[in-house]
């Protein structure tokens, strides 16, 4: 343990702690605008800055340790002075352009300003200008960066992408894409997490709200619009509801009030991925045995089915190992499921030609807007899934309208029942618990405790305590099954490389790109320097347990839809409309 | 009316503009940077010292550094840099004083070697360079983790420092004590002060650490790699690899390994127990070798056969005699002179006048060495000026120190013998210098008589020639002697061996931090080559930066013995920092791998 003082507080940390995190632990706010804990501690903006006694300069606190006897001011005249004129240097290459900027009002340089009560700054304002192609998903304004560097670290330290890179020096630093490659070239995975991470609006997903307004607008078309799991808890946050008032109830009403004619949850179809892949991986083990009779064989490398439901990791896996796109699951995901059903089953239930409907998906994923473009994954004639919108783009649609004041209404019928294991498809390790808890059904004739897969659930909500990745051993009938679960890409790498080089085996692995599942998705709102993945994640778990039917084999439309259009799984039909074939996506 | 003739008196603004060069010069050497923004610096400072009378370097200089702006700032065409090297090309033809036309010439010599990073800022408005994190790593050959290893003195955790070194170089104790240490000219520290004095803190380390073993070797992968040669390279090579679990065996030519760190670099300067530190380390890692054992075009054939890769940091073993009466009765290769020092056969000079040839680090070591054995009078000829000299200055101030004479601009024209073929004199052409060529003044001859210089000995410390022949033959790549590689090491395969090649062999005569280089490139790449991708983990843990940095303070030297105490033993010749020394060195590292760019690269990399 440490004792210093800081502002004349008396203070005892664990020795290797930062100021910063020791002010914070005394409830002394420093204010800080590159940092993030564990992530980003690179010292970069100078805004953190204190006053440590005896030394001639200030110190970052976000990356200097605390130590004994140390006597700190966070508010010294000279850090004060200092703090404020660096922010100014910051506004000065900054596009300051607050009223049209899609962060206004949840940016970390915008707060920075009012706290220090900057009213105007002697310093010219230049930015540079870079183009960008609008057409991308992932849009990035040079104008508005502050080089905090979280993207580097995020993209390079969190997914081990690596797309950003501090390029050039000097007065020409800048953030650029790696080794001077074009985007595309890079390999971003469209995941999100540099989005989410970053202070200011220099990093965004495309605006497409103008074209669900063409869509609810236009009263020739029918706007089928499906709501992912993770949405709801994150619903609250993008409308500034409190979490009693954003209840899935109320997230239909929004979407109702907004123009949607049907409103449904991708958690029906999450069941439905689970009766197609929880199917698949019982076939694959029929065809090819589990990874424990291979290790018997001696066989030294046996990969694995992943999971194929989230398009930031099979983008990953397609872009950097290539050679195992064949180890995805064929079965669509959730999304693009309920596209495809809604195009045909739907539209025939209805009596409402495919070509009139307009699905729309509500998203916390930046990478689904790709997945949805992918001319393989669509299998109805033109886009399954019109159009797939954030969260956060929901919340900006919803912005002017007193969603607290509207009534609760149900989802639809037909599509709109879901059970608690479709729920947990947003939270890491909720694919594979749904998928076990129905296989076990399909092997064994009867029902496992609902919770009985609980060991691939998320431990903690600190990475420190994370692991790269989660495994666990389940007896199926006869069979031992290795599964393993990991979220974030740098995990997802070390996963992926360790059964590569036959360090393990496992039978069925779930992957999730974003750290925590979708719960933390890059489509999600967020809130600078809160991680809220786990505790989101925890609300779906509730969710779950509080759910009538915690089957996906239980959910009565489902079934329904088995029953009346599509078979059984994996039928002919089934193949047609729920699965694709992974080694043809365009890239 | 009174003259206007007065004393010289520099202003306190002029001496601190004078004090701003000084820095100015300090940040020169200080990091990589981008060529383009450093060009245009400098023009500028150009520009601020013309006196505006003539038009290239009033306007020129100003629009050349326009044009350099807009380079920078992405505004400019292919174009502009074409009008620049035209417009450098005119100021180097029109300028009337040296203001200008130097400031050109140096325009065109940067933008002609960097013409890709240039043509990367007008095309793609992309600088191409990447700031190094922490430089003193980035400049050393073997990227030795130097702000983890003085952290690690300066706690007293010497034998942690000793792992941490070994981690990138396994000759920690040689290198406390003759590596040249290119890191320095890499420090930081020389914007407050000085630099760090890196190779006396690791040898505070070493002589502190006791013995320190070596890491447990990964799982045993069955590859049998043979190493051609014991110096530096060879056994660094065979380290790494033993490490990563392959099976090295290294083939010596000579009784005992080391190399020119044995077999060349004298005693005083590196003795026989730190070299031996070093190498039985090395050897336990399970290394086999064969000592006293040549190996020729059949050997080569053989170990072809029999080994999974080959490589082949054979060394440059071979004298150049290609002086004039060369032939004659004491006239000795500094290779065979130093080598003799090694095998413990040391010649006797006592009461002899020495003559030595030549003007690098090898002339300066048979200088000093010749002084020792006994030499009434050793001279050192070259043929160009003292500060062209390939020769560390500390060496050559401490030859002079030590009562030996260095003689610049003589060339040598030929040994003189007596009937017996016993050498009585060597002959020099005085020189003068010509025109620079290669950044050095070329030496011709100068309209003076020749110089005798009465001797019993001559030494010829002109230059290693590269024994290659035996492997040349059998297909390995070379020019003039000199293996030729791609930059993994890699030379040929042959019959399906893959053959390697590092050390002088391949650069040409250099320093043992460039061989050991050479040895760890050489062993990742045959550890790949071979289809591992076995990864050597770096485990200690480094003690945290402090708050604060040091105040400016001097960097402090150990020294060496009293030249006339020392001039007349092969005991080793650098003194230790004492303990105070250590720390107070130690303290003035400013931890480049926590602050700057370290803080945002991590500042050190977690394994090679």
């Amino acid at each position: 343990m440490v004792n210093l003082t800081i502002d004349g507080k008396e203070i005892r940390v664990q020795k290797g702690t930062t100021i910063l995190e020791a002010a914070k632990k005394a409830g002394i706010r420093i204010p800080t605008l590159c940092y993030l804990k564990e992530v980003s501690e690179t010292a970069a903006c100078r805004i953190c800055l204190v006053k440590v006694e005896g030394q001639e300069r200030l110190s970052a606190s976000c990356n200097t340790l605390c130590e004994e006897g140390m006597v700190v001011s966070t508010t010294a005249p000279e850090v004060l002075k200092a703090r404020k004129t660096n922010l100014k240097l910051l506004l000065s290459r900054h596009n300051t352009s607050c009223t049209t900027c899609v962060r206004d009002g949840n940016c970390t340089l915008q707060e920075l300003s009012k706290e220090m009560n900057l009213l105007d700054n002697d310093f010219p304002v230049s930015f540079p200008k870079k183009k960008w192609d609008e057409a991308l998903l992932l849009q990035r304004d040079a104008s508005k960066c502050v080089q905090c560097l979280r993207c580097v670290n995020i993209c390079g330290k969190i997914q081990s992408v690596n797309v950003w890179e501090l390029r050039g020096t000097g007065a020409g630093a800048h953030v650029g894409i790696r080794d001077g490659l074009s985007f595309g070239e890079a390999g971003c995975t469209y995941c999100g997490q540099c989005i989410t991470h970053c202070p200011t609006g220099a990093l965004s997903e495309r605006d497409d709200t103008e074209v669900f307004r063409s869509f609810a607008d236009d009263a020739e078309l029918t706007t089928v619009v499906q709501i992912a799991p993770a949405v709801r808890t994150g619903f609250a946050e993008a409308t500034g509801l409190t979490k009693a008032q954003g209840t899935e109830q109320r997230m239909a009403a929004a979407l109702k009030k907004l123009g949607a004619d049907y409103v449904f949850s991708t958690d029906f179809t999450a069941d439905l991925t689970i009766m197609e892949e929880g199917n698949e991986l019982l076939r694959r083990i029929a065809e090819k045995g589990t990874a424990a009779e291979a290790a018997k064989r001696g066989e030294k490398v046996f990969y694995p089915m992943f999971t194929s439901c989230c398009p930031g990791w099979v983008r990953f896996l397609k872009i950097n190992y290539p050679d195992m796109a064949g180890c995805l699951s064929s079965a669509k995901s959730p999304q693009q499921m309920f596209g495809a059903v809604t195009k045909t089953y739907f539209a025939e239930k209805t009596g409402i030609p495919a070509e009139k409907i307009r699905c729309v998906s509500i998203m916390p994923c930046t990478a689904k807007k790709y997945e949805a473009a992918v001319r393989e994954v669509n299998s109805t004639g033109g886009r399954d899934v019109d159009l797939s919108l954030t969260t956060r783009e929901l919340g900006r649609m919803l912005r002017g309208t007193d969603v607290a004041a509207l009534p609760e209404v149900g989802f639809d019928s037909l599509l709109g029942e879901y059970t608690g294991a479709g729920s947990i498809f947003g939270a890491t390790g909720g694919v594979m618990e749904a998928a076990l808890r129905t296989a076990y059904f399909v092997v064994n004739g009867r029902d496992p405790k609902a919770d009985a897969f609980k060991e691939v659930r998320a431990e903690s909500a600190d990475p420190a305590l994370v692991k790269c990745w989660r495994d666990a051993e389940f007896k199926l009938g006869d069979a031992t099954l290795s599964v393993a679960v990991a979220s974030g890409l740098k995990n997802a790498r070390a996963l992926v490389e360790a059964i590569r080089a036959g360090l393990v085996m496992y039978d069925f692995v779930e992957i999730m790109a974003c750290p925590g599942g979708c719960a933390g998705g890059g489509g999600q709102p967020f809130t600078d320097g809160e991680e809220k993945a786990f505790a989101r994640g925890k609300e779906l778990y509730r969710l779950d347990a509080s759910r009538a039917v915690r089957f996906s084999h239980k959910n009565m439309e489902v079934l329904k839809l088995y029953e009346t259009y599509l078979g059984s799984p994996l039928s002919e039909k089934a193949e047609e409309l729920l699965h694709t074939n992974q080694e043809t996506w365009e890239l | 009316m009174a003259r206007k003739i007065k004393l010289q008196k520099k202003s306190a603004s002029q001496l601190a503009v004078d004090a701003l060069y000084a820095e100015a010069g300090k940040r020169a050497s200080a990091s990589v940077c981008c060529p383009v923004a450093q060009l245009k610096s400098f023009v500028e400072l150009c520009l601020s010292q013309s006196c505006g009378k003539c038009t290239p370097c009033r306007i020129g200089l100003a629009r050349a550094a326009d044009i350099l702006s807009d380079i920078l700032s992405g505004a400019a065409e292919q174009e502009d840099f074409t009008v620049l090297k035209d417009l450098a090309q005119t100021i180097l033809q029109s300028a009337d004083c040296a203001i200008g036309f130097e400031a050109a010439r140096q325009i065109l010599s940067v933008t002609e070697a960097s013409e890709k990073d240039f043509l990367s800022h007008v095309t793609k408005g992309e600088c191409t360079v990447t700031f190094d994190a922490v430089p003193c790593s980035a400049a050393c050959p073997a990227h030795v983790d130097i702000p983890a290893y003085i952290a690690l003195t300066k706690e007293g955790r010497y034998k942690d420092a000793i792992r941490m070194i070994r981690y990138d170089n396994p000759f920690p104790a040689a290198c406390a004590l003759i590596c040249e240490h290119p890191c320095e000219g890499g420090c930081r520290r020389s914007l407050v002060d000085a630099p760090v004095n890196i190779r006396e803190i690791k040898r505070v380390a070493v002589d502190h650490a006791g013995n320190v073993p070596v890491p447990e070797c990964l799982e045993k992968t069955g590859k049998k790699i043979a190493i051609v040669g014991g110096g530096p390279s060879g056994l660094t090579a065979a380290y790494y690899l033993q490490l990563m679990g392959h099976e090295t065996t290294v083939f010596e030519q000579r009784a005992k390994l080391g190399g020119m760190m044995r077999y060349g670099i004298p005693r005083y300067r590196l003795p026989e127990r730190y070299l031996n530190k070093d190498i039985d380390a090395i050897l336990s890692t399970g290394v086999k070798t064969y000592l006293n054992t040549s190996v020729d075009e059949e050997k080569f054939a053989e170990i072809l056969r029999e080994y999974d890769a080959v490589y082949l940091p054979i060394g440059a073993q071979g004298a150049n005699l290609s002086v004039e009466g060369a032939d004659a009765d004491g006239v000795y290769s500094a290779v065979s002179l130093l080598r003799s020092m090694g095998d413990k056969k040391a010649p006797s000079f006592k009461g002899k006048r020495v003559v030595v040839i030549g003007g690098g680090n090898v002339a300066m070591d048979c200088t000093r060495t010749a002084k020792r054995l006994g030499a009434k009078s050793v001279k050192c000829v070259y043929r160009r000026r003292i500060e062209d000299m390939t020769a560390q200055p500390d060496e050559v101030q401490g030859a002079i120190a030590e009562g030996c004479e260095v003689i610049p601009m003589l060339s040598p024209e030929r040994i003189v013998k007596d009937e017996n073929g016993k050498v009585t004199a060597f002959v020099g052409k005085p020189q003068i210098p010509g025109p620079v060529e290669h950044g050095r003044p070329k030496p011709v001859d100068a309209d003076k008589d020749p110089v005798v210089i009465l001797c019993d000995i001559v030494v010829i410390a002109i230059g290693q020639q590269i024994d290659s022949d035996a492997f040349v033959k059998r297909g390995v790549p070379a020019k003039r002697g000199r293996f030729s590689a791609e930059e993994s090491c890699l030379c040929c395969e042959i019959g399906g061996t893959p053959v390697f090649a590092g050390g002088d062999a391949l650069t040409g005569p250099s320093t043992v931090v460039r061989a050991v280089e050479a040895g760890k490139v050489a062993a990742a790449a045959i550890d790949d080559r071979l289809g591992f991708d076995n990864v050597l983990e770096r485990t200690v843990e480094v003690p945290a930066a402090k708050a604060g940095s040091a105040p400016a303070r001097g960097r402090i030297d150990a020294g060496e013995r009293a030249a006339e105490e020392r001039n007349g033993d092969f005991d080793i010749m650098a003194c230790p920092l004492t303990a105070e020394e250590a720390a107070a060195e130690c303290s003035r590292c400013l931890r480049c791998d926590h602050y700057g760019m370290g803080a945002f690269r991590n500042g050190r990399t977690e394994e090679w």
